[in-house]
């Protein structure tokens, strides 16, 4: 292990501001990108599952 | 050699069925193997000697950058295919990728920019290969854009090709702006002709973390992608069938 202790770790020497803002960053945008293709696909099935259900009934 | 399989992938319905059990294992398999890289890298690997700790932001950057690059590339191959073969796959697969990149390619600028404040002293400077992945950020917003705006699904089909076609021109610049021109950025992590300058346990976690990316996307553009699927292709059977039956 590269740290002594977790503040240390925190810490990251003297960039923890750098480090952390970098990951943060990268997390929101993987995180979006996972959200926004569930999503598609969950609303895409709706739709389709919707639209197709109508038209049986009528 | 049969093209068999080549007339098949050209087949939505065929990809759809074929695709269906891969996305969720290999996005799963991508999201522990990032994970192993990422915890790795940032706890356990030793600190760079002359960046201290804020080189442990590469764990990071270098797999969304090869990402970046790389799923350039594929646009550009498929925009290559449909143009040739017309194959009705390679839209689907340029719509469902181009986002993905899009992100890539700016989280890629973000870390880097963070990443040079504290070792160049600057966030930003328009050298070749900054300026070069700003180009390709915009690349991927073009096509999304195009897409989005085009009601003639033929007519935005084809654009979206041709741009991704032209815009190749932009990898060859992204790759040697850093062996061949002045630049802040340092030269590559890894290439396949020799041993990275970096010893094993600071590049192994790097080897995961790109491993695992790489899954991760190929999970996403799965799912991307079968979703385009049942959207264009609404007025087959076989989709009323899938929608209807099961479940999610």
């Amino acid at each position: 292990m590269a740290f002594n202790s977790l503040s240390e770790f925190l810490m990251m020497g003297t960039h923890a501001v750098y480090v952390w803002s970098a990951y943060g960053f990268s997390a929101l945008g993987l995180t979006w990108l996972v959200w926004n293709t569930l999503a598609t696909r969950r609303k895409t099935r709706d739709t389709l599952r919707k639209r197709f259900l109508r038209n049986r009934t009528r | 050699m049969s093209w068999a399989w080549f007339h098949k992938l050209g087949s939505p319905k065929w990809f759809f069925s074929w695709s269906k059990p891969w996305a969720l294992p290999v996005f799963c398999f991508g999201c522990l193997s990032l994970l192993i890289g990422l915890v790795w890298g940032l706890v356990f690997a030793p600190a760079d000697y002359q960046q201290g700790n804020s080189f442990r932001i590469i764990y990071i950057h270098v797999p969304v950058a090869m990402l970046a690059q790389s799923c350039y590339l594929a646009l550009g191959v498929a925009g290559f295919v449909f143009l040739v073969w017309q194959m009705k796959m390679a839209p689907i697969f340029i719509k469902a990728m181009a986002p993905i990149g899009a992100v890539m390619a700016l989280i890629a600028l973000v870390s880097g920019a963070i990443w040079g404040k504290p070792t160049w002293g600057t966030w930003w400077v328009w050298d070749a290969r900054l300026t070069s992945v700003l180009v390709l950020f915009f690349l991927y917003m073009g096509i999304i854009a195009l897409q989005n705006s085009l009601d003639d699904q033929v007519l935005a089909n084809k654009a979206a090709a041709v741009i991704s076609v032209v815009g190749l021109i932009n990898l060859p610049v992204i790759k040697y702006s850093v062996v061949l021109l002045e630049t802040l950025h340092q030269g590559p992590t890894f290439t396949l002709t020799k041993k990275p300058d970096m010893p094993p346990e600071m590049w192994l976690p790097l080897l995961f973390a790109v491993i695992g990316l790489y899954c991760f996307v190929a999970g996403l553009l799965i799912w991307r992608m079968q979703s385009e699927i049942l959207k264009r292709e609404y007025r087959s059977s076989w989709v009323k069938q899938e929608v209807t039956e099961h479940g999610l």
